[in-house]
């Protein structure tokens, strides 16, 4: 039985954008010197706006920005003021929920309700979390006088522009840092809008500083002398550049990076619980998810059941209008990542694996990619390897426990994992056997400010959320 | 030690041949090479390995098969053997404060200081075997009907450039926390100073700790880092041995990036082992685990 949904659009009334956008530098918005260049909706290819370039001359005076504020204003502030600074920020976020939402919808190309049920509120919750480890800080268990690190210079991806946002800006202030964020190229349009929200609420300038730009842009904020410490959270290609380009110097560094993770099904699993399980872990935001559950492994005898209900789950999935509040998934968030979805999905077919895509009809304009799996696939292919980074999953099978940790731990990467088994006993020995950050048993994907995250191998190193997350940003 | 020369009456001593200790065995070097290790005076004190690109890969091996029998092992069961090494080391105190004392040009007296520390600072690691997970863990209360826990586990094999200067003291303060909490650990010892290393590598086959957990490789640290450090099955690596050799350090961190190592780097100058040694070197090789499970009925 298929239902037919009307349109549901939400509204774009509710943003007030403008044709370009500068960057963030001492409480002031102001031009960069660099090329300018357009930031577009993945859906529809329409140009929402240009955003200026910051140069290494910007980032010098970002980074200066950053240390003025450090030295003269953020490390002395009481930590209970440096606190409600944060609080303040949650509050505005909050209130500004819808429009941050449509922006990060409109700009990242993630289904609206996902934005607005996910990304947007916790990005609220990240803020009051570590709002209230501000003046706590010598309980936090790094010593009677922690002590912030800086100057941070932080690097974040596309794929959860604002929520990535939270993760580095708020723990970062609470200990008493000072920052300078670069949001991806793609999706600069809701930092600025965050850079707004620190105006409204009074923060001193200096302390949050926003530079947009491209690669070049992140080499030069990271490999700059001005700053203590880099976190990164992106791909584990560009983490170990910048690992390399601090070598030698006192900067602390913390990396998130890529994942393959395995989500495991045990053939005593809830199934339906477990399908609706695997389909959230790889095509939630487009499979835009370093720790999306991308190789699903699968008892052998209940693969054709499995494998019959996630066919009939995905034909049920909605793609398409971004804005519309019914949407599932989403789109692809530029024209490269789709290039490479479609470069290895080929190579999974050249390979030998057999794919299936759900059957839907997608939009003429933008970047779409029909969620996808590969069956017949060996631990030897690429697409079980390497991180695709989209909505394809790669199926493979295992008979025993032991087989089931060997294949999953047989990655380089190590920064999630799931378990779907109803025996309590044997989800403790998986979650113990399994090499990874994060490990989800029987439920996947979800996110706390108070619950650590990262990897383990090289999926990066460094927690981010939790008491844990304080330390990247303390001196010990 | 320096033996005498045999004279009517007295007796020609046997000589310790000094070898690597890897796998729990006790090998010459597979290069075939040694090379003199002198007193603070320039004596002679013995042939000691030099070990080679080889004997650190065999070495890393041996760690590897060691890690997961190790990591396994109940916390109290690590602390317990962590405990026996201390027992051990404490009954061949006499040893160590000659070897101490001639490597390091001290006295006695100082020498017997310093083993002294290296037993009690054996005791205080074990003691943590049982408690760091209490203390660097956690649960989460998360806004959702989850049970969310993080846990400490072991990062894996780490290979520790030992001080250079501190024989014993420094030597038992750089592998003690790392082994304590699980990870299997391959040792470039002092080059200079290498004999304390190889007699506690007897102390530690003699103490329940299995083959392999342990790794002493004595020669150049300079020939088998580069190759501990790009070492694709090595996880972390502690560069405290390079302390003020920036260049070399530098080039070890660099190398240390192609599999993304924890890298505890090298400090300025040689640290004073005498102090409190904090948590930072327990929790330095440490991967910080979290899982959730629903909460329903």
């Amino acid at each position: 039985m298929s239902f037919q949904y009307a349109p549901a659009p939400e509204s774009r009334a509710v943003l007030d954008l403008k044709s370009s956008y500068g960057l963030f530098i001492d409480g002031e918005f102001v031009d960069g010197s660099g090329q300018a260049f357009k930031s577009v909706s993945p859906a529809t290819e329409e140009v929402l706006a240009e955003i200026s370039e910051a140069s290494e001359a910007d980032i010098d005076r970002a980074v200066a920005a950053a240390r003025r504020a450090y030295t003269r204003v953020w490390s002395k502030m009481p930590g209970a003021e440096r606190a409600k600074y944060l609080y303040r920020i949650a509050r505005i976020v909050q209130e500004r929920s819808r429009e941050l939402a449509v922006l990060e919808s409109l700009d990242n190309g993630k289904p609206i309700r996902e934005a607005r049920d996910v990304d947007v509120p916790l990005l609220a919750a990240h803020f009051f979390y570590y709002a209230g480890w501000a003046d706590k800080l010598q309980y936090a268990g790094f010593g009677p006088k922690p002590k912030p690190l800086g100057v941070a210079a932080q690097v974040i991806p596309w794929n959860f522009p604002l929520l990535m946002l939270a993760w580095k800006v708020a723990p970062a202030l609470a200990a008493g840092n000072t920052v300078v964020l670069k949001p991806a190229e793609t999706t600069s349009l809701t930092a600025l809008a965050f850079a707004d929200i620190c105006q409204q609420a009074d923060l001193p300038p200096g302390v949050v500083n926003i530079v947009t730009g491209a690669g070049e842009t992140g080499r030069a904020l990271v490999s700059h002398p001005g700053v203590d410490k880099v976190a990164f959270t992106g791909s584990t290609e560009v983490g170990k550049a910048i690992a390399r380009a601090v070598a030698g110097t006192s900067k602390s560094v913390t990396l998130e990076l890529g994942g393959k993770a395995a989500n495991i099904l045990f053939d005593d699993a809830p199934i339906d619980q477990a399908v609706e399980g695997i389909v959230n872990g790889i095509f939630f935001n487009q499979g835009h998810v370093c720790c999306a559950g991308s190789r699903l492994l699968v008892q052998e005898s209940v693969y054709d059941d499995v494998l019959l209900r996630l066919k009939r789950r995905m034909a049920t999935l909605r793609i398409g209008d971004p804005l519309d509040k019914n949407t599932d998934v989403g789109a692809i968030n530029s024209s490269e990542q789709l290039a490479r979805i479609r470069e290895l999905s080929q190579v999974g077919v050249s390979e030998g694996a057999e794919r299936w895509s759900a059957p839907c009809e997608l939009p003429d304009r933008g970047f779409w990619f029909a969620p996808t799996i590969f069956t017949g696939v060996t631990q030897a292919h690429r697409i079980a390897r390497e991180e695709i980074f989209g909505p394809v999953l790669s199926v493979l099978t295992f008979r025993t426990p032991l087989e089931a940790v060997e294949k999953a731990n047989n990655t380089p990467y190590g920064l999630s994992a799931g378990v779907w088994t109803d025996k309590g006993s044997r989800i403790l020995w998986m979650a113990n056997q399994l090499r990874a950050g994060v490990v989800w048993a029987n439920t996947f994907n979800r996110f706390d400010p108070t619950s650590p995250f990262g990897g383990y191998k090289e999926s990066g190193y460094g927690r981010e959320g939790g008491r844990h997350g304080l330390e990247a940003y303390l001196a010990q | 030690m320096p033996s005498k020369t045999a004279t009517s009456g007295s007796r020609l001593d046997v000589r310790k041949t000094y070898k690597l200790f890897i796998g729990g065995k006790f090998p010459r070097s597979e290069s075939g090479r040694s090379y003199v290790v002198s007193d603070a005076r320039g004596h002679f004190l013995a042939n000691a390995a030099a070990a080679s690109r080889k004997d650190a890969r065999d070495a890393v091996a041996a760690a590897r098969k060691a890690f997961p029998a190790w990591s396994g092992v109940t916390a109290y069961n690590r602390g317990q053997v962590l405990y026996r090494v201390a027992e051990v080391l404490e009954g061949r105190r006499d040893q160590f404060v000659a070897e101490v004392a001639s490597g390091e040009g001290t006295t006695s007296a100082r020498a017997a200081h310093a083993v002294d520390m290296a037993v009690d600072r054996l005791v205080w690691y074990a003691g943590w075997a049982d408690k760091v997970a209490q203390v660097v863990g956690s649960t989460n209360p998360v806004a959702g009907p989850y049970f969310d826990f993080s846990v400490p586990e072991p990062t894996g094999v780490v290979a520790v450039l030992a001080p250079q200067e501190s024989s014993l003291l420094g030597l038992v303060s750089v592998i003690a926390p790392v082994i304590v909490t699980g990870n299997t650990v391959v040792v470039a010892a002092s080059r200079d100073r290498p004999l304390p290393a190889i007699t506690l590598s007897e102390v530690l086959a003699t103490s329940d700790v299995p083959g392999g957990v342990v790794n002493i490789l004595t020669g150049s640290v300079g020939e088998t880092a580069p190759w501990l450090a790009s070492h694709m099955d090595v996880n972390g690596i502690d560069l405290t041995g390079a302390a003020g050799d920036t260049e070399h350090a530098v080039e070890l961190e660099l190398a240390a990036v192609e599999n993304l190592k924890r890298v505890r780097r090298a400090p300025a100058t040689e640290p004073d082992w005498t102090g409190d040694p904090g948590l930072g070197r327990l929790t330095q090789f440490l991967e910080t685990k979290t899982v959730w499970h629903p909460i329903g009925l």
